[in-house]
């Protein structure tokens, strides 16, 4: 039983990565990744966010939104996944909310540390990428607590390997115009084709 | 605003201010859905008409929103939008919405729809609001058509799927792969960049005076 969501965690982090195999949340993944500091404080933030907003959702789809998901209500008939977008982002946000007022309250240093990255994740697509796949994979509530998680360490773990590359590329000899961005580019490029050969693997 | 200003807020987004090249928004999308121009130009239409409009709305109603509240009165209207064009492409294109999947759910958050309405809806009037997220949608699909057009070229040999080169070409996997398309947009920003020479990221570190060798081997060749 562990075993089946060591899986779906395994295979979540490598082989299906967020970043580099889905290609979910690259505008921050690009713009925040100059310094390892930052990045990693992101990639906190975002495996939080993911862990906690991606279970969420899946109890809001199988018992409110889904087709039958309302016979406890008495309303067997209703079909609400045509509001699915608009309550996972309204979910999402909500939860990035009241984790930003508990943590300024309990846990000052993480708040601190964190800083403006937290309300930011709201319109981070990976996050709510990581939902849509849920639903999409169809996965139990507690797999999607194995998913959430997973997505968050491995889009954390994506960053943190560009934030340390652009460090070491930063004192290199670049052409001109590929200086900065147009170089992200590419070395992002090239760690999704390495990422790519986790694909042969199968759990 | 003079008709020079307007046409300014429309074509500036399209190369000099792109929003993928430049501003670095909505990339995630620019990547998945590029293997194929069918899907592409589908993609394009789609996210051109969900930003001018979200911008046209918000820019109506941009004097009575709470600034406290404001990114979610934003979202519920790029969220409406979003949904409006998935039930469309549902409704008359089932094909085209299998395979584009998630990625049009997540124009929502896609942002260059949040960042243009942050950035100039918010402060502007509706219709220059709304040409500004035409210029902005137009630049995106600009790039993803590019993008989209070289790998299907070269990648599979075939444009909208109909064959060019014939039957001497082998399918090149590696376009064909998602990750081309981050070295794709790499050689583009690189040829932008070329063009616009103001672009060009500095530096973040600066050369002591004493690390700067005196020119030697031009002094030599001059002579």
């Amino acid at each position: 039983m562990f075993e089946h969501y060591l899986n779906i965690f395994i295979n979540t982090v490598f082989i299906e990565n967020i970043a580099l195999s889905l290609f979910l949340g690259m505008c921050t993944f690009l713009a925040i990744s100059k310094k390892i500091d930052a990045a990693f404080g992101l990639g906190i933030a975002v495996i939080v966010v993911c862990a906690i907003t991606v279970p969420l959702n899946n109890l809001i789809y199988n018992y409110v939104l889904r087709e039958g998901a309302l016979t406890w209500a008495g309303l067997p008939n209703t079909n609400l996944e045509f509001v699915e977008l608009i309550s996972y982002i309204g979910v999402i946000a909500a939860a990035v909310q009241i984790l930003e007022m508990f943590l300024d309250k309990y846990i000052p240093a993480l708040y601190n540390a964190l800083g403006v990255f937290l309300p930011l994740i709201t319109v981070n697509c990976a996050i709510l990428g990581a939902s849509l796949f849920m639903v999409e994979k169809d996965l139990m509530f507690t797999e999607s607590i194995a998913y959430g998680l997973g997505a968050g360490v491995g889009w954390a773990m994506a960053i943190v390997i560009l934030a340390g590359i652009r460090e070491k590329l930063k004192y290199s000899d670049i052409p001109e115009g590929l200086k900065g961005l147009g170089m992200t580019f590419i070395i992002v490029g090239l760690m999704s084709f390495g990422f790519m050969s986790f694909g042969g693997i199968s759990l | 605003m003079s008709l020079k200003q307007y046409k300014e807020v429309l074509v500036n987004p399209l190369i000099k201010e792109n929003p993928i090249t430049l501003q670095i928004l909505g990339i995630c999308s620019a990547l998945a859905v590029t293997s194929n121009l069918n899907v592409t130009l589908i993609m394009c239409i789609a996210l051109t008409s969900v930003v001018s409009l979200s911008n046209l709305f918000i820019s109506i109603i941009r004097n009575y929103i709470p600034s406290s509240v404001r990114i979610i009165v934003q979202m519920t209207i790029i969220a409406t939008l979003v949904i409006l064009v998935d039930e469309l492409l549902k409704a008359y294109d089932y094909e085209t919405s299998k395979k584009l999947s998630v990625f049009v759910g997540l124009i929502i958050t896609n942002c260059i729809v949040m960042g243009r309405a942050e950035a100039f809806a918010m402060k502007e009037k509706p219709f220059v609001s709304f040409l500004d997220g035409l210029g902005n949608g137009i630049g995106y699909s600009l790039i993803l058509i590019g993008v989209a057009f070289i790998r299907e070229l070269f990648g599979a040999g075939t444009l909208f799927g109909i064959p060019i080169f014939g039957d001497w070409y082998p399918t090149n996997n590696l376009l064909l792969l998602p990750p081309s398309s981050f070295i794709i947009i790499g050689l583009f920003i690189w040829l932008i960049r070329g063009y616009n020479n103001d672009q060009i990221e500095e530096d973040e570190f600066d050369l002591s005076k004493h690390s700067v060798a005196p020119n030697l081997n031009k002094r030599e060749l001059n002579v």
